[in-house]
């Protein structure tokens, strides 16, 4: 693909985990049995009448401050006409022209470099119902009959729109996994995108590198996961190039990722064009947050990923380790814990990021919020290193017998028999009987030659089965045996 | 401007069935009431803001409380045709997947 | 004694807390009168015999136990347009596409009518999904007036119109989203009214256009349009554009009279459009008020000619959407098609009778791309500067009147071949519904062939207390008493009297 640069706009759906949907009082949860949690407003019932639910624009107004948005005063809801059977009404309630976020920025980190993705808008909407299609195959195109579900219909929306300021799959894929981050530190949504709580579609076009005017794009959609995402997109450009590179145009289309193949169709292109029709949703009022909600909002908001990952990496962490710890929060918690109780902070980040991101891996563990480990177990292993009660490499062994569920940090090094040994006279004791049994190396170092020494540290070492502070041997055998 | 009504897109936009003469005579009709509405482009309305609501009001909201769902039985009942608690619809043609959202 | 179907609501109501009356006695009366005129007038699509009686029992039984104060709708039998949901009562908007529907659910204005102790008799014709001027458009068959059968009774909500001046019940709910409760209130002889946008809550009410549709009450007396509304008003939280306001008691300057107040006349509603006999009857009723202390002037309102065109062009628009839910997926009507697409669209077009086909053709295409901002966008910037011109007249006066409708009840046929002349029936009344302010209509005589001419008065927004005021003063002065041939003619009918 010399040549030709990708540009790359990115929509994102969000369902609020809200306790109500976003017009009525039904429950929102996720499966279930079908068509339980329906009532005459998400049914599209004749009469029907939403109300908005106050929590939802609570929860979108905090995800547009923490992607920077401009939150726009007095903004307005829309009905967006169009028949499809999941839609109950046939006309989705969402925003159009005066939605109410406007003219964010995320930046995301690319193998190191910082990208600036622009957020062009930030919009409240309803999620649709479900439909099943009865065929072997599962397609669409094979079904007999369809099958809907209303459980989903009503479900607070929130749709983040970027600019097409994406160049990659890679930068793509960083976007989407940041703005999972943001959203899950916010608690506004949980974010899971095998159960379609985050859905993403990608505008892809290319155009010849210098060319300023954009290509023409299409539209894909069904990415189910992050790495989907990135693979979709990047077979998307590849395909686009071809096509240009064969003289040909690409076509204006929604295309459709099939994660099996890796390959994107062609949806069956619709006969008209779209025409929504939007008009003002004449069934609500318009929405005005005012300085002092606005302010609220902002207030409100925790400590977001980035700057936490600032945070840790001012703490003496180097950018990656900063980052996983950000990324599973309840590693984030244990650290941010324990350094508050005293524990070193780069040595608590190296054990969190080392052992315990490879035991969780080991245990094919999410989150090391499924571990037994408490932040008093790193505070008191953190002390025990630092009175010398335990050498550096010796509290590993601790750190993984604790994760192993054999106990307290300070019983796991009894147990273990990893306490280092602090009596300086039994240490003399081996000291003196290495260097009697070394009379050649001694001899060396007496006349100036150094080089026995690291030798003679390990035999001391091994004679005391690793227990005694290597540093401590060391001095030890200088004055012994050099004077 | 001229009234000049694609009818057969609008009736496939509105989702209705109609055969030609029904067509023809909607358009006609369509035509008819369109050229007298059209009078309100006469109206200076420069910089006049629309009216979507006659009592002005903002920020009607409900609290995130969940109340009782309707029974799926009585919800089925009145459904055409339905399957294992589902509402069952003929194939859809049109998009693969779901309406978008 | 009279029958008690021609009693008032204030009459049967004051009767019943005297014990001169029962709940089921007054039931029954209305049920008889009903079976006499239902054959000439189809008023009604459902008659609930079992539901009514159980709500009169239970009447009677509160009233018999004494144990709460009763309000003044306790016991009195009321009908509903049948666009008001009704919880496992058909519910049909006069629309094949709704037929045999059974609401899960009460509209608000009807769970506060039976909360005031009213008996919900049935559910009355209508124009199908509220579009219509003579309730002709009705799936189900005309309704007629109830003053000459051979003439409709007004729409859309004729066949509440026809109900209460019928006798076959004592009071009403309609719809009124451009004259459809006030224009039938007209041409039946009765007391129709729309109150301020937002004043009684649209849940409930399957809506035709959600920004200019409001339930207003019928009554043969302006208090019992009152009664009715002031147990329908008030906020409701399942309505977000229902006004969280708390609602006076609109009845206490019914008596107050005229004297001082301000009562403009429309200029551009008192052009020879309107039928010279009603302008005259207008002309003598103003100055009667005028002898009564009022002050009568004329106000120029020039964009109430826009009217109509404003109305066919947001009307229709918002129909569209709000209609889009009729697709034979969940309830109602399914024709069945190779695949959804096609059965949602040969649903439609069997289960839309023409005149909704009509207004959801033309609103699609008032909304879709390239001409939105030509019809739709502009009828909505007209829409402010006639808001912005009532505002102003209302600095000058304190109501506004004006004929109701252009004419009597005109002949069953006489205006279906023709849309716009239909149409035209509304321009009266459509300014109000536009501008969201609350406006009555109540008779005042008959013309030489013995048909009900009306009054419209119009007040600013939330100013219901002054607009009784005035009606109620306009109603003494009238004297109307007449009762449509219907009502007396089966009255003095063998056997059909209590
Ligand atoms: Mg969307
Ligand atoms: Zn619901």
């Amino acid at each position: 693909m010399t040549g030709y640069e990708p540009v790359i706009g990115i929509e994102t759906h969000v369902e609020l985990t809200t306790q109500s949907k976003m017009f009525c009082g039904c429950a929102v949860e996720f499966g279930g049995e079908p068509n339980t949690r329906t009532c005459p407003v998400c049914l599209g019932l004749p009469g029907a009448l939403p109300v908005p639910n106050r929590e939802a624009i609570q929860g979108i107004l905090r995800i547009g401050a923490a992607l920077g948005c401009t939150i726009v005063e007095h903004s307005l809801f829309h009905r967006k006409n169009y028949f499809y059977p999941d839609l109950p009404k046939n006309y989705q309630i969402s925003q159009y022209d005066v939605p109410i976020c406007v003219d964010g920025m995320l930046e995301v980190d690319v193998h190191g470099e910082t990208a600036k993705v622009g957020i062009t808008r930030v919009h409240m909407e309803e999620d649709t119902g479900k439909s099943r299609h009865s065929s072997s195959s599962g397609r669409i195109h094979e079904a007999e009959h369809s099958l809907l579900d209303f459980n989903r219909s009503g479900v607070p929306l929130v749709e983040i729109v970027t600019e097409p300021d994406i160049r990659s799959p890679d930068e793509a894929r960083a976007y989407a996994t940041e703005l999972q981050r943001i959203v899950r530190t916010l608690g506004v949504s949980d974010v899971r995108l095998e159960e379609g709580s985050m859905r993403f579609d990608a505008n892809v076009s290319v155009r010849p590198v210098g060319q300023t005017a954009y290509g023409i794009r299409a539209e894909v959609k069904n990415m189910n996961s992050l790495r989907s995402l990135q693979r979709a997109i990047g077979y998307e450009i590849e395909r686009q190039v071809a096509v240009l590179e064969s003289g040909d145009e690409v076509v204006q289309e929604t295309r459709h990722w099939d994660e099996a193949s890796g390959v994107t169709t062609s949806m069956r292109s619709k006969e008209e064009s779209e025409d929504y029709r939007y008009f003002q949703e004449p069934d609500l009022v318009p929405l005005q947050v005012d300085d002092a909600w606005q302010q609220a909002v902002r207030s409100s908001l925790p400590e977001l990923p980035a700057v936490r990952r600032a945070r840790y990496v001012a703490a003496g962490l180097d950018v990656p380790n900063a980052a996983s710890l950000v990324d599973d929060e309840a590693l984030g918690a244990l650290f941010d814990a324990a350094v508050a109780t005293g524990a070193d902070a780069a040595q608590v980040g190296n054990w969190l990021t080392g052992e315990v991101v490879a035991f969780l891996r080991k245990e094919e563990l999410d989150s090391a919020g499924g571990t037994g480990l408490r932040a008093a177990d790193l505070v008191e292993l953190s002390s025990m290193v630092a009175d010398a009660t335990v050498s550096a490499s010796a509290a590993k062994d601790v750190l993984r017998g604790v994760l192993a569920g054999e106990g307290r940090s300070r019983q796991v090094a009894e147990q273990r028999d990893l306490i280092q040994i602090s009596d300086t006279s039994l240490i003399e004791a081996e000291v003196d009987a290495v260097l009697a049994a070394h009379p050649d190396e001694l001899q060396r170092m007496q006349s100036g030659d150094m080089k026995p020494l690291g030798y003679l540290v390990g035999q001391v070492m091994r004679a005391t089965k690793g227990k005694a502070d290597p540093k401590l041997v060391s001095e030890l055998l200088r004055l012994k045996g050099v004077g | 401007m001229p009234i000049d009504i694609d009818i057969a897109k609008v009736a496939k936009l509105a989702r209705i069935a109609l055969d030609d003469d029904e067509l023809a005579g909607y358009q006609e009709q369509c035509t008819l009431i369109l050229e007298h509405a059209e009078r309100v482009q006469s109206v200076d309305t420069e910089g006049v803001p629309p009216t979507a609501h006659a009592f002005p009001m903002v920020n009607s909201f409900r609290d995130d409380v969940v109340e009782a769902s309707l029974d799926r039985t009585e919800v089925l009942a009145m459904a055409p045709d339905t399957e294992e608690g589902y509402f069952r619809v003929p194939a859809i043609l049109g998009d693969d997947g779901e309406a978008s959202t | 004694m009279t029958d008690p179907a021609d009693l008032t609501i204030p009459e049967a109501g004051a009767a019943l807390r005297r014990r001169e009356l029962t709940a089921v006695e007054l039931l029954d009366a209305v049920l008889q009168r009903a079976a006499v005129t239902e054959a000439h007038l189809h008023a009604y699509l459902t008659i609930d015999r079992s539901g009514a009686l159980d709500a009169a029992e239970l009447a009677d039984a509160t009233l018999a136990s004494g144990a709460t104060p009763l309000g003044p709708l306790h016991g009195i039998p009321v009908a509903l347009k049948d666009n008001l949901c009704t919880r496992g009562v058909e519910t049909t908007c006069s629309s094949q596409i709704l037929a045999g529907y059974e609401p899960p659910y009460d509209a608000t204005v009807v769970q506060r009518l039976r909360e005031a102790g009213a008996v919900v008799v049935g559910k009355t014709n209508l124009d199908e999904f509220a579009m219509g001027s003579s309730t002709e458009n009705s799936a189900y068959g005309v309704t007629r007036n109830p003053w000459d059968p051979e003439r409709v009774p007004g729409g859309s909500s004729g066949g509440s119109a026809a109900a209460v001046a019928a006798g076959s019940a004592l009071g009403a709910l309609g719809t009124d989203t451009g004259g459809s409760v006030r224009q039938p209130a007209a041409l039946c002889g009765v007391v129709g009214m729309k109150p301020t946008y937002g004043l009684a809550s649209r849940y409930g009410l399957i809506a035709f256009a959600s920004s200019l549709d409001q339930v207003g009450p019928f009554a043969r007396t302006v208090a019992g349009a009152v009664t009715l509304l002031e147990a329908i008003a008030g906020w409701d939280p399942k309505d977000a554009t229902s006004i969280p306001h708390d609602v006076p008691d609109f009845s206490g300057s019914l008596d107050a009279g005229v004297a001082g107040l301000t009562i403009g006349v429309v200029e551009e509603l008192s052009s020879d459009a309107i039928e010279p006999e009603v302008r005259a009857q207008i002309g003598a009723m103003l100055d009667r008020l005028a002898d009564r202390g009022a002050e009568i002037v004329p106000v120029s309102i020039p964009l109430v000619d826009m009217g109509l065109s404003v109305y066919y062009l947001i009307a229709p628009a918002e129909c569209s959407a709000n209609l889009a839910r009729f697709d034979g997926v969940r309830y109602g009507l399914r024709v069945d098609g190779e695949t959804t697409e096609e059965m949602m669209a040969n649903t439609r077009g069997e289960g839309f009778g023409a005149e909704v086909i009509r207004r959801v053709l033309l609103g699609t295409y008032a909304l879709s791309a390239g001409y939105y901002d030509a019809f739709y966008g502009q009828a909505q910037r007209v829409r402010t500067l006639m808001r912005q011109a009532f505002t102003a007249a209302y600095d000058e006066v304190d109501v506004l009147v004006s004929a109701t409708s252009p004419t009597t009840a005109f002949r069953i046929g006489e205006k279906t071949a023709d849309p716009l002349t239909m149409y035209y029936s509304d321009v009266c009344s459509i300014p109000s519904n536009l501008v969201g302010d609350p406006a009555i209509s109540l008779p005042l005589g008959l013309d030489e062939a013995g048909l009900p001419t009306a009054i419209q008065v119009m007040a600013p927004a939330l100013g219901e207390e002054r607009l009784f005021q005035v009606a109620a003063e306009i109603e003494r002065l009238a004297g109307f008493t007449a009762r449509a041939r219907l009502a007396t003619s089966v009255v003095t009918a063998p056997g059909a009297s209590v």
